[in-house]
């Protein structure tokens, strides 16, 4: 297995983009990406698409070929994947296109990941997403995916004390980082009493708790680090990526307040790079809920369990702390394409460490970490990404 | 319209029959083919048994839900709850004939029968379990039954033999 | 006959509307209405429940009660007015419910507020004829009144569930007979939403016709009177009709007071005069005799002669709330929830 590196990012904006279609920000994202990997499609070897629903969504399946398709690719008879796995599509997409070129089969590969939210009305796009949840055995019952994570935040917040403050903080934290992201689908800045004050989604969520439904779409170009320097100056290594899985339904948890899917994923990418949490400088953590983020931070081996609460209202995470969690502003913020966060996050990881992260840059980053997460936990994706020199 | 798939489970939803591992004896809810607690877990194909859940449990965790869930709307807001069974294996269901306000973890529950949902006004009405607060104890009759005994399960509770 | 009532069990769902409240919305004297049809308040179904849970939650009652097999059921009949499915039996979801499938014969009755009797004659028989251990007879409803007619100020939910056979009888049936006419006092068409009524048809040659006739036809076959009865039931669509017609045979109000339960509940339809059956075996001693008259639009009656058998003694209690419960206040909800629970607003769509 050889090493692997990023050797160009694309990005849509993301939000409710009513004017573009599927087809569309796939493709944009995705020559955004070879552009900056100054790659030929010449000499690309396939494609790797991340996306949750589109045939639920979209009443299309079968996206891959579609989107190469569409980039005008049809005629080199490329291969292209799609990869599912919920909320993880973009970053399990990730970790076969990482493969892909590791296994030495295929030199260059476009990994994206893209995701139209808002083609359906709301209730239908909820319902949509939480068939990422157990659905005979959660769904049926009444349970939305916020109610599923609802549980696991009551339970926090009586295992642990953690407060509805608390969890609020990571809202505001994502929103003021989001405000210098020009891709991002909220820029406004909140309050932690307009948090808190917030409609009820399921209690103690409320609607500033939870990531909001989004299009967009974002793309990366892996090659071999061997010869990335023809592409870019600035090669970022995948240093892990790893993939971890647990109990479909919530109910079925060795501990409720624990992802074991996100402790054995980030072990396992320590492990294999050989580093430890604390030589990361950045992160991008799956922030669906505001309590998703503080189990993150826990599971990732960032804090003690029980203690993210504190720990994040204490500043450690901001700008300025020891690790700056979400400088993208996050799934709150810049928002949740489902089959895009994941490769949005290697995106946002990859500027910051090259040194592109402008009124956002976190300084001195030269190892990187993102994290994302399928339904409530069933699949965890750690990604460890260092700058090479 | 699905109606085998929810047909199928109709054991499991109206009566909570769920399914034992004879080599350690833990209970699951939904039943499973193999044992994920066994270290052999193909040794245990032929060990697993249906078993009868009571129905009996306790709130582990609960939300109150405002955005509903598709058929739930009428119902807004509900609660639902994780709940741990007397027998071991935790449910998600909802809990029912109580104010939002007055639920908590550890509050004492029982299975009930209630519609979940219908299939449009032309459809098939799905049912199954849902959670109401169960007596206190020495404090008056249980105010609901049993659940029906899965066949071929122990029921766990000492009927009267008929004679 | 050796057959009768083995276990029962009786079912209302928590919430309650006032005669004053349905008034308010409709410019009526809401409480007149009540008081002139003697219902202080009526049962409301939650939005999750319907003849088919309301059946369930009674039958798993009478079952844990009697310590029966549901496998030893080999009939199970539903009798209602207001059935979820006008085609697919409400007996079959029951019966998967309680565990009494696949070796058992299921049907859905209906004869207005009398299909629950009709259908403990007709366990009565396969039991008496041995084709049949166990049988089990439901009267439930979730029954709706126009909005604004008077059926509104009454029409209530819930049901009751009797098992039916020769062992442990808790009350023996000596007789039963039924007096049945084509009188269409009370109907409603197939696909009509609400019911239509003959106004004050239904009183003199609807209700009180049959009711008499049939009790009057049971005091002949059985040889008594009025006097010989501990408790007497009668179908009760209001507070006011059954303690009139129960007067004119010559009843008191002691021997009719547990058996009604119309004024506390509303008219349960089907499960009317079965929770007043329930009540009355809630608090019977054994010796006693009870007699049920039962009544249906369209229209007939069915009469019961029961023997409270030493058996009620060491009838089983510890599952199920005894009826005095359901009939004390429960969660009281305004018109406008009462609407959106009843279905009565119109959401749009399919």
């Amino acid at each position: 297995m050889r090493d692997v590196a990023v050797l160009g990012v694309g990005q849509t904006k993301f939000g409710e983009l009513w004017d573009r279609s599927f087809r569309e920000i796939g493709i944009e994202a995705g020559l955004q990406a070879l552009v900056d990997a100054k790659l030929s499609s010449a000499d690309l070897g396939g494609l790797y698409l991340g996306n949750m629903a589109s045939g639920s969504l979209l009443e299309q399946e079968h996206i891959a070929p579609l989107i190469l398709d569409y980039a005008g690719l049809s005629g080199r008879h490329l291969p292209a994947v799609r990869v599912e796995g919920g909320g993880a599509s973009g970053s399990l997409a990730l970790h076969q296109g990482y493969l892909a070129v590791a296994s030495g089969q295929y030199d260059f590969v476009v990994v994206g990941g893209a995701e139209k939210m808002t083609d359906v009305v709301e209730a239908t796009a909820n319902q949509i997403v939480s068939a990422t949840a157990d659905h005979e055995w959660e769904v049926v019952f009444g349970a939305t995916l916020p109610a599923l994570w609802a549980l696991i935040a009551r339970r926090h917040m009586h295992e642990f004390g953690t407060t509805r403050e608390q969890l609020a903080r990571v809202a505001v934290h994502d929103h003021e980082m989001a405000s210098k992201n020009p891709l991002a689908h909220y820029r406004n800045k909140l309050s932690l009493e307009q948090v808190v004050g917030a409609g009820e989604v399921a209690e103690p969520l409320g609607v500033l708790d939870c990531a909001p439904l989004s299009d967009g779409a974002a793309a990366v170009v892996l090659g071999p680090l061997e010869t990335a320097k023809r592409h870019t100056d600035t090669p970022i290594r995948i240093a892990a990526s790893e993939v971890a899985c647990d109990t479909m339904a919530v109910q079925h948890r060795e501990k409720t307040t624990t992802l074991q899917s996100t402790v054995v994923a980030a072990e396992h990418a320590f492990r294999r790079a050989r580093r430890a949490p604390s030589d990361v400088r950045v992160a991008e953590v799956h922030d669906a809920y505001t309590i998703s983020a503080l189990l993150a931070l826990e599971d990732l081996g960032f804090v003690e369990k029980g203690k993210a609460g504190p720990e994040f209202a204490s500043g450690r995470f901001g700008m300025n702390g020891s690790l700056t969690v979400n400088p993208s502003g996050g799934l709150k913020a810049q928002g949740r394409p489902f089959g895009a966060v994941g490769v949005a996050q290697v995106v946002e990881v990859v500027r910051q460490l090259r040194g592109e992260g402008k009124d956002r840059q976190v300084a001195g980053a030269a190892l990187g970490l993102t994290h994302d997460v399928g339904g409530t936990g069933a699949t965890s994706v750690v990604h460890l990404l260092e700058r090479v020199n | 319209m699905s109606v085998a798939r929810f047909w199928r489970e109709t054991p499991r939803r109206y009566n909570l029959g769920g399914s034992k591992c004879t080599n350690c004896n833990t209970v699951y809810f939904p039943p499973r083919s193999v044992c994920p607690t066994c270290p052999s877990h193909r040794s245990t194909l032929e060990k697993m048994v249906p078993f009868q859940l009571s129905g009996d449990g306790t709130v582990y965790s609960f939300t109150v839900v405002h955005d509903a869930a598709e058929g739930f709307e009428m119902q807004v807001p509900y609660i639902v709850a994780l709940v741990k069974t007397v027998e071991g294996p935790m449910l998600t269901g909802q809990v029912v004939d109580l104010a939002p306000a007055d639920v908590k973890i550890g509050l004492r529950v029982r299975a009930t029968f209630r519609k979940l949902r219908e299939e449009g006004a032309a459809g098939v009405i799905h049912y199954g379990y849902k959670f109401a607060p169960a007596a206190e104890a020495g404090a008056g009759p249980e105010p609901r039954g049993r659940l029906a005994p899965v066949a071929g399960s122990p029921t766990g509770s000492s009927d009267r033999a008929p004679a | 006959m050796e057959a009768g009532i083995v276990s029962y069990g009786a079912y209302v769902p928590r919430y309650r509307i006032t005669p004053g409240e349905i008034g308010r919305v409709w410019g009526v004297d809401g409480e007149g209405m009540g008081q002139g049809l003697n219902v202080i308040r009526k049962s409301v179904p939650a939005p999750d429940e319907d003849t088919i849970t309301i059946s369930t939650e009674a039958l798993r009652v009478a079952l844990a009660r009697g310590g029966i097999d549901p496998q030893t059921i080999g009939a199970l009949y539903v009798g209602s007015e207001s059935h979820p499915y006008a085609v697919k039996p409400t007996a079959t979801v029951v019966a998967s419910a309680v565990g009494a499938t696949p070796n058992l014969t299921a049907a859905d009755f209906e004869f207005a507020c009398k299909a629950g009797t009709a259908a403990i004659q007709t366990c009565l028989g396969l039991v008496g004829a041995e084709m049949i251990r166990y049988g089990v007879a439901i009267g439930t409803d979730t029954s709706q009144g126009a909005p604004g007619d008077a059926l509104e100020y009454s029409a209530s939910a819930g049901g009751a569930a009797f098992v039916i056979g020769r062992e442990h009888v808790i009350a023996r049936v000596r007789h039963t007979l039924s007096y049945t006419t084509d009188t269409p006092d009370f109907w409603r068409r197939e696909g009509q939403r609400y019911p239509s009524h003959g106004g004050r048809f239904t009183g003199e040659p609807a209700y009180f016709r049959h009711v008499t006739e049939c009790a009057k036809q049971m005091f002949a076959r059985a040889g008594t009177g009025p006097t010989d009865y501990a408790h007497v039931v009668f179908h009760q669509p209001n507070g006011k009709f059954p303690q009139r017609v129960g007067k004119q045979l010559g009843f008191t109000e002691a021997q009719m007071k547990y058996g009604l339960v119309t004024p506390y509940i509303g008219n349960t339809y089907s499960g009317a005069a079965l929770i007043g059956l329930s009540n009355v075996l809630d608090h019977a001693a054994a010796g006693e005799r009870v007699l049920m008259v039962g009544y249906g639009s369209g229209a007939g009656s069915d009469a019961f002669d029961f023997d409270v058998t030493d058996e009620i003694t060491n009838y089983d209690r510890t599952f199920g709330r005894p009826v005095q419960d359901f009939l004390d206040p429960g969660v009281e909800i305004p018109y406008s929830v009462y609407a959106k629970f009843r279905g009565k607003i119109h959401l749009g769509g399919s």
